[in-house]
């Protein structure tokens, strides 16, 4: 079973529709005992840091979170929430990602919205995927790059697009809103 | 490499795609869904949903269909037509929409921008402007065109970013149904003047015009109906003539 953490976060009905249109079901759960047996779970996200952190506390998903051993997949504000901290809301996040969070300076529109492409290191994540391939992007805050970059994407500045240490991995961009290219990435998510 | 967008619109009333379509192998050329999903297997990089005969007792109608959206098409998409309100806003979210689009309630009363960019964020709010230019000016018209605000385009524009709007959809109603291309010189101006992306709309006609678009103005994304509809322009072909013309395409 799959399951997509519950805290309040929007945008949790598309990643379950991506899920379902690719023939896979979900729960939507807090619970630590569903968490935990999950064969997989994802924390998705659009909101506010600090909000969405305040919600992963009152539940002590903060401390369940980190010690997952399946493979857990962070989507947008879910894998800057798995970073060290972020700008947004001067928020303390999960701490597994060594990284940060930081505010596009505005020198290009922000948020930086479209089809965007990666410069893809080797990883399970993106089998079959190029860095000719374009991810739908919509967020106002990056993380910085750093040893666990597995994907790089150029706005305003070189940022990580997605991240990987252990077991966790994050994308920035919204795999459920990228056509066959973002099922293609979920595909190789649930396949690992 | 940020992509330039091409949006394609479908209008909606009582759940049916109004223009009449003939595209083949589809079923029910009248149903959006299938429409819709034509659209996302040709490349559009988003759709835009505009229920052009919302009242309060369709609202129902129109949230079962973004839900239905919401299950089958795999990229964003916005809903317009009818919101006038955070709680229209919140329902056409919540059943799967990843963008609403205000106009002439965002005229009415702008803090409705603030409100719903609060609440779901910037990159959610879209406020579509309908502009006409009157004695070399651009002017904001309201309910659906018939109605002058008086208010240059320019500092509306600059209101909804301080408001918090996520994107503006700029239609000129000069070139709207022309098929004589973009208004070039307003969505430019507007493009260089605010911070948020610029959705240009209104005189579609050619390939030649989104490459003008593209090229003379630094619009976001171009957004047409009829043409994609009547298939005058295949988006695939639209994108690969765009793509040689070194324009950033998906």
């Amino acid at each position: 079973m799959i399951a997509l953490i519950d805290y309040g976060a929007g945008n949790i009905r598309s990643v379950q529709n991506a899920l379902k249109r690719l023939g896979v079901e979900s729960i939507l759960t807090n619970r630590p005992d569903e968490l935990r047996s999950a064969e997989k779970v994802i924390l998705p996200g659009v909101g506010e840091a600090s909000f969405a952190m305040n919600q992963l506390r009152e539940n002590e998903l903060d401390q369940l979170i980190p010690s997952l051993t399946q493979p857990v997949l962070g989507i947008c504000l879910g894998m800057q929430l798995l970073c060290t901290s972020s700008e947004e809301g001067d928020t303390q996040a999960l701490g597994i990602f060594d990284t940060v969070v930081r505010e596009f300076e505005p020198v290009l529109n922000v948020p930086h919205t479209g089809w965007n492409s990666c410069s893809i290191k080797s990883s399970p994540l993106f089998d079959g995927i190029s860095s000719y391939d374009d991810f739908y992007f919509v967020h106002s805050y990056y993380a910085e790059l750093c040893s666990n970059t597995i994907a790089t994407c150029d706005y305003i500045q070189p940022f990580s697009a997605a991240l990987q240490k252990d077991n966790f991995f994050g994308v920035q961009f919204h795999p459920e809103k990228s056509a066959e290219i973002g099922a293609k990435l979920i595909q190789n998510f649930l396949a690992l | 490499m940020l992509k330039k967008r091409i949006i394609a619109c479908l209008d909606i009333q009582d759940g049916r795609t109004v223009k009449g379509v003939n595209f083949e192998g589809i079923r029910d050329a009248g149903d959006p869904i299938e429409l819709a999903k034509r659209y996302v297997d040709e490349g559009a990089d988003e759709l835009v949903f505009l229920d052009i005969t919302a009242t309060n007792d369709k609202r129902k109608t129109i949230c079962s269909l973004v839900e239905q959206i919401s299950r089958e098409i795999t990229i964003p998409f916005t809903v317009g037509g009818g919101i006038t309100t955070l709680e229209d806003a919140q329902a056409v979210i919540e059943a799967g929409a990843d963008k609403i689009s205000i106009n002439s309630a965002a005229l009415r009363r702008p803090e409705l921008i603030q409100e719903i960019s609060n609440c779901f964020g910037k990159q959610c709010v879209v406020v579509a402007v309908d502009i006409k230019k009157i004695d070399d000016e651009w002017i904001v018209f309201s309910n659906g065109g018939r109605v002058s605000t008086g208010r240059r385009a320019i500092d509306w524009c600059i209101e909804i970013v301080t408001l918090g709007g996520g994107e503006i959809l700029l239609t000129s109603m000069n070139n709207d149904g022309t098929k004589a291309g973009f208004a070039l010189d307003i969505s430019q101006s507007i493009s260089q003047l605010v911070t948020i992306p610029v959705i240009a709309s209104g005189g579609a006609g050619s390939i030649q015009h989104f490459k003008e678009l593209f090229t003379q103005t630094d619009a976001s994304a171009g957004l047409a109906a009829s043409i994609f509809h009547y298939q005058e322009i295949a988006i695939p072909d639209l994108k690969n003539e765009l793509k040689k013309s070194q324009i950033p395409i998906r």
